[in-house]
């Protein structure tokens, strides 16, 4: 089977070494593609922007260090500010997809004829690229002929141009964004429901609970895993956000639009400039803002792991 | 079950889920109807203004192969498979292999390794996106198929590993402690004992990393210039901006662009779903 073949006389007495040692060491020989591309392309990289972001540096130049420079350039930089409000709107706007997932689910979790398709073409808009559903709803939003203008001018309002009107194009976005989050968390919340203890809720019905009684003290407490990955996943969306603001708006108008993803690339790699250690420091505040979420989500790893154990 | 079953409501509830279902799952979808439906429409009712009524004379062969003739469409659709199959091979091999490690055997520094993955999942791309770019320029891999493969192969590796770590774990140990004392190599274990075994968890990544893959822009964007690598969301896009208000193309490239991952969605539900809620009903 390995190097210690009974045809060979001393590896009776003394198994090779092979075999002696493959329990340490194939771990390690299985482990070292995956370390390495991960290495390579995603650790590395992190602490190699975190250095850029200490230099002047245009990508092709040679960099000069100046420091803390462009950190104090960014505490002054209205536009910075105004990606970092509009990352506040994002985070909470978002955090809207969960109860609204939850509402979902609810409606769904029924046995009726034809609930299966209901499900999976509500799920729909979480499989389509976010490209697809930015084309969409820029189209909703046109000023000359969308959706929207037709349902407001139906209502009697006075139409807005909302991609354009510098108050509201984030929350446009945002709008657009929620679509497949919504069916993201919808379906984190069915198979939550599909899992609840039929125990539970029929002794708390028996003791009279129904509705939102019901709801909160008994469904959603063991809904709680479902809820967790629900926020990892919807904060993170959050912070990710470049997508939908590329496709619709790209950050504008004067960049009223924008959020820190999108701020960076267009410093760093657009028409508007290759300042790439300005990108990085932008892109390091990113990530030490997304590190708390991963530090909380690795804590719960972490307690899992020491419970399993 | 909760809610109640509807079956056990009054009949004004039932009757009013019974209609008031298909009317929350159309208004749900109106904005996918209303591209499926300009993707067919003429220009006839787009000058008209007809946005939103039914089409008046049905365009689909001309809209669709408007789209392909005259765009590099079907050039992107290539492309964005040769990003997309390799990655789902290449991330899933490597994953099998990781998971299998941190999965069976107990090293110092596991759970370290494992940490390392399940954090490097949650990063913002934009940290990763100027050395990641300088390296594939220094490597000559910048603005090729190559380049962004490798990248997505790394950062997808990541992710798969937490799950096939998580699913080899929750394994029963004595069949691998059995193939032990049946005198079976480690290596052996991994191939006859772990491999078949894992192959659910392989079928809900595949899917699931396709459709990451297949609708990722940012990487797209940011790895590749030319419409020869350019993968179909970043080819979209670039349309989107020759196209100016031809909703109907816009429309109809949009729908040929969404049609592979929601095929495989279709086809493989159960598997998406599995990946997509893993750890959401324990823990």
């Amino acid at each position: 089977m390995t190097s210690s073949s009974a045809t060979s006389p001393d590896s009776l007495a003394k198994p090779g070494w092979w075999s002696r040692h493959q329990m340490a060491l194939v771990p390690w020989l299985f482990l070292t593609p995956a370390m390495l591309m991960f290495m390579v392309y995603v650790i590395a990289p992190i602490f190699e922007s975190i250095a850029i972001s200490f230099y002047d540096w245009d990508g092709l130049g040679t960099p000069k260090f100046i420091g803390l420079g462009n950190y104090i350039e960014l505490m002054g930089d209205p536009d910075f500010m105004v990606s970092l409000k509009n990352n506040v709107i994002w985070f909470f706007g978002f955090l809207l997809s969960i109860p609204m997932g939850l509402g979902l689910a609810l409606l769904l979790n029924q046995q009726v004829f034809g609930i299966r398709l209901a499900k999976s073409l509500f799920f729909f808009p979480f499989v389509i690229s976010q490209v697809v559903i930015g084309l969409v709803f820029s189209w909703f939003y046109d000023p000359t002929n969308g959706l929207l203008l037709h349902v407001m001018a139906a209502l009697g309002m006075d139409p807005v141009a909302i991609l354009s009107d510098d108050r509201l194009v984030t929350y446009g976005i945002v709008v657009a964004g929620l679509y497949p989050q919504t069916a993201y968390c919808m379906i984190l919340y069915l198979t939550g429901l599909n899992n609840l203890r039929p125990d539970l809720i029929e002794a708390a019905r028996l003791e009279g609970a129904k509705g939102w009684t019901m709801l909160f003290k008994i469904v959603l407490p063991q809904l709680r895993p479902a809820t967790f990955i629900a926020v990892v996943v919807t904060i993170i969306g959050s912070l990710r956000s470049f997508d939908m603001i590329s496709i619709m708006t790209q950050g504008g108008p004067y960049g009223q639009s924008r959020v820190l993803a999108y701020y960076m690339y267009e410093k760093a790699l657009s028409e508007y400039g290759y300042r790439m250690g300005y990108g990085t420091a932008i892109a390091t505040v990113l990530f030490l803002l997304m590190l708390v979420y991963i530090i909380f989500v690795l804590y719960r790893v972490y307690k899992q792991e020491q419970e399993t154990d | 079950m909760f809610p109640t079953p509807i079956a056990n409501t009054s009949l004004p509830t039932r009757l009013l889920y019974k209609v008031g279902l298909p009317v929350a799952l159309l208004v749900w979808l109106l904005p996918i109807i209303a591209v499926a439906f300009t993707s067919v429409r003429g220009l006839g009712d787009l000058s008209s203004g007809n946005y939103w009524g039914l089409p008046t004379d049905w365009r689909i062969i001309e809209n669709y192969s408007a789209v392909f003739n005259n765009t590099p469409l079907a050039t992107y659709i290539l492309n964005s498979f040769l990003v997309t199959i390799p990655t789902v091979i290449g991330a899933l091999t490597l994953a099998c292999m990781a998971g299998f490690a941190l999965g069976v055997y107990r090293f110092k520094f596991n759970l370290l390794v494992f940490f390392i993955f399940v954090g490097g999942n949650f990063i913002p791309f934009q940290i990763l996106m100027v050395p990641v770019r300088d390296l594939s320029l220094r490597l000559g891999l910048y603005d090729t198929i190559t380049g962004l493969v490798l990248f997505h192969i790394a950062f997808q590796t990541g992710f798969c590993t937490f799950f096939m770590r998580n699913f080899i774990r929750e394994l029963p140990r004595e069949l691998i402690e059995a193939a032990r004392v049946e005198g079976a190599s480690e290596i052996q274990i991994f191939f006859k004992v772990v491999l078949p075994l894992v192959r659910p968890a392989v079928a809900a990544l595949s899917v699931l990393i396709f459709t990451f893959i297949w609708n990722d822009y940012f990487w797209a964007t940011v790895l590749i210039q030319g419409s020869h690598a350019m993968p179909v969301t970043g080819g979209l896009k670039s349309l989107n901006g020759i196209w100016v208000a031809q909703w109907h193309l816009v429309s109809a490239g949009s729908i040929v662009a969404a049609m592979p991952p929601v095929l495989i969605f279709f086809l493989m539900q159960k598997h998406f779903i599995a990946g997509l809620t893993f750890g959401a009903t324990k823990g």
